[in-house]
């Protein structure tokens, strides 16, 4: 079985590259916060990817989600606790519960419907954050606060300080994230996703109840985009507005579709190309986003399976 | 009792009256065959007692329980299975992945997360009778889209089936396909009424496949019933004869 040794050997890639990133990122001109900001940006185009490329249900609202577990991990640091790991799970159990309850509203609508109707509601937050001045900062955003430092008893994390460890501290719930993917897409349960994105009559007359399958797709999914989000306030020790904005969203979709979103990697690989360029093109003119744009536009028009895509044809021919 | 009964049942789409006043009683076991001139209203009938349309008025009731307003999901989980005029797959999946799908799910693994590997041998050992049932073994890891016409049917009758239905509503199983696929899917549908005695109701507009099959057919048009009998009465009958037979012939 050629397939399943491809299929080990890209595995094994990922993981190797992913491990020693922060031993090699500078011979190719890169730092390691870039490469935590690719790992943060990865994961959020993956949960993504969980509901647009496996269950087929297009979510232009996810920053909001992920804006919601950045608001929830800064300001659990900021009001409540300075405890690194309750700032992500009060991140993560606010975007979750956000979903969850949005999710119920609006799983009977489909394609472009569902699309618009997940904007408007990040909207919704994005304006309260936008407007509530006295208690998220408003468009200057939430400062005064950094991640915290993690007693482990034995011996302490220095993850403020030291970028490395801050590093393998994300690529640490990444991996996490990216196992109980793995698992969901593989079981009966990932199956009746796949047959709700390939012909939701079948799967609604082999008794899939669908609304309800999307409502959990949904609800996972953001599960793991506001896992990202709360990572990307510590990763900033800084969030404003734009994290919940649906030009983020946007990006989160590119970045999907760019890498190829029938591939499990894909949405990473799209993320590596979406940030190193980001940062490269940003430092030489202001209007980075035209070539992000063109390349997008030329990817979608010549390779509509994404980077990976061309990457598997070839494998297989 | 009957398995599957109708009560005057109709549905309109605004002024059209696709169907109106149909009723039928099918027996456990029996095959029926549902036939009639092309808009007679056979497959809105069909998509009445599957549940992907409301009826406009009438009553259904399966296994003795009324099921008029129940979403087709929960039919599926009483015993309904069903196929389409259009064979509706999974395109970009494999055949193997097409029947676990429903093997899973009449097991009842829909939300599972994880299966122990007994029970995932178990799944493959039915997916594997599955395909060898529907001639479909040396096509296992193909995807579906990519195979003929008469496989993709094979599929989808295989998927039904796999959801171990009571009754299998059948919507012109042999429709665009050769002689050799129509002899092959029809010796199917008998094996599966004469072996494992599985209640089955078809629309069908091939004629030798409907008498060579049926154990009685109820004949429809403009969306009333004209006739409903044994293939001999049906045969016999001078207003079927003039009002479709006689046409076909």
């Amino acid at each position: 079985m050629g397939q399943i040794n491809n299929k080990l050997a890209a595995n094994a890639i990922v993981w190797l590259l992913l491990l020693t990133a922060p031993f090699w990122m500078h011979w190719v001109g890169g730092y390691t916060e870039l490469g935590s900001r690719v790992l943060v940006m990865a994961l959020a185009a993956m949960a993504l990817n969980f509901l647009l490329g496996f269950t087929g249900v297009l979510s232009f609202g996810h920053a909001a989600y992920f804006g919601l577990g950045a608001y929830g991990a800064a300001m659990t640091i900021k009001y409540l606790v300075p405890s690194t790991p309750l700032a992500i799970l009060v991140g993560v159990l606010v975007g979750t519960a956000a979903a969850a309850i949005i999710g119920t509203l609006i799983v009977k609508l489909r394609g472009v419907y569902f699309a618009m109707v997940t904007i408007a509601f990040g909207q919704v937050f994005y304006f309260i954050t936008f407007r509530w001045n006295t208690v998220t900062g408003g468009d200057d955003g939430l400062t005064n606060w950094t991640r915290v430092p993690i007693d482990l008893g034995f011996t302490k994390l220095d993850i403020l300080h030291n970028p490395e460890l801050f590093y393998y501290f994300i690529l640490f719930f990444f991996a996490l994230s990216v196992a109980l993917m793995t698992i969901l897409l593989r079981s009966p349960f990932g199956r009746t996703l796949l047959a709700i994105r390939e012909n939701e009559r079948r799967a609604r007359f082999l008794g899939i109840p669908v609304e309800r399958h999307i409502w959990l797709s949904f609800t996972i999914s953001c599960f793991f985009v506001s896992i990202a989000g709360a990572l990307y306030a510590l990763l900033n020790n800084f969030v404003d507005p734009r994290a919940l904005y649906w030009g983020l969203s946007g990006n989160f979709v590119i970045m999907a579709v760019l890498g190829g979103m029938r591939s499990f990697w894909g949405p990473l690989v799209g993320a590596v190309i979406f940030v190193v360029l980001q940062d490269y093109v940003s430092s030489m003119t202001q209007n980075w986003e035209s070539f992000i744009g063109l390349l997008f536009v030329l990817i979608v028009l010549f390779f509509p399976r994404g980077v990976l895509g061309i990457v598997r044809r070839k494998v297989a021919s | 009792m009957s398995l599957l009964q109708v009560d005057n049942i109709s549905r309109d789409f605004g002024s059209l009256v696709a169907v109106s006043g149909v009723s039928m009683a099918v027996e456990p076991g029996e095959l029926r065959a549902v036939i009639g001139p092309n808009g007679a209203g056979k497959t809105t009938f069909f998509n009445l007692i599957s549940g992907l349309l409301p009826p406009t008025s009438g009553r259904i009731v399966f296994d003795g329980k009324d099921i008029t307003n129940l979403l087709p999901a929960r039919r599926v989980w009483r015993g309904i299975a069903r196929t389409f005029q259009v064979t509706e797959i999974f395109p970009e999946l494999t055949v193997r992945e097409n029947l676990r799908i429903p093997v899973e799910g009449a097991a009842g693994y829909r939300l599972r997360p994880w299966l122990s590997r007994e029970v995932a041998q178990e799944m493959a050992a039915r997916v594997s009778g599955l395909m060898d049932m529907g001639g479909l073994r040396e096509k296992a890891d193909r995807l579906v889209g990519e195979l003929p016409h008469g496989d993709q049917r094979a599929t989808e009758i295989m998927m039904s089936l796999a959801l171990k239905p009571r009754l299998l509503l059948l919507d012109e199983p042999t429709a665009g396909m050769g002689d050799q696929e129509t002899y092959d899917i029809t010796r199917l549908i008998r094996r599966l009424h004469r072996e494992q005695k599985l209640t089955i109701v078809l629309i069908e507009h091939d004629m030798r496949v409907v008498f060579h099959l049926a154990d009685r057919i109820m004949v429809l048009a403009e969306g009333a019933v004209l006739a409903e009998g044994t293939p001999d009465e049906i045969a016999r009958n001078e207003g079927v004869q003039a009002a479709y037979l006689g046409k076909a012939a």
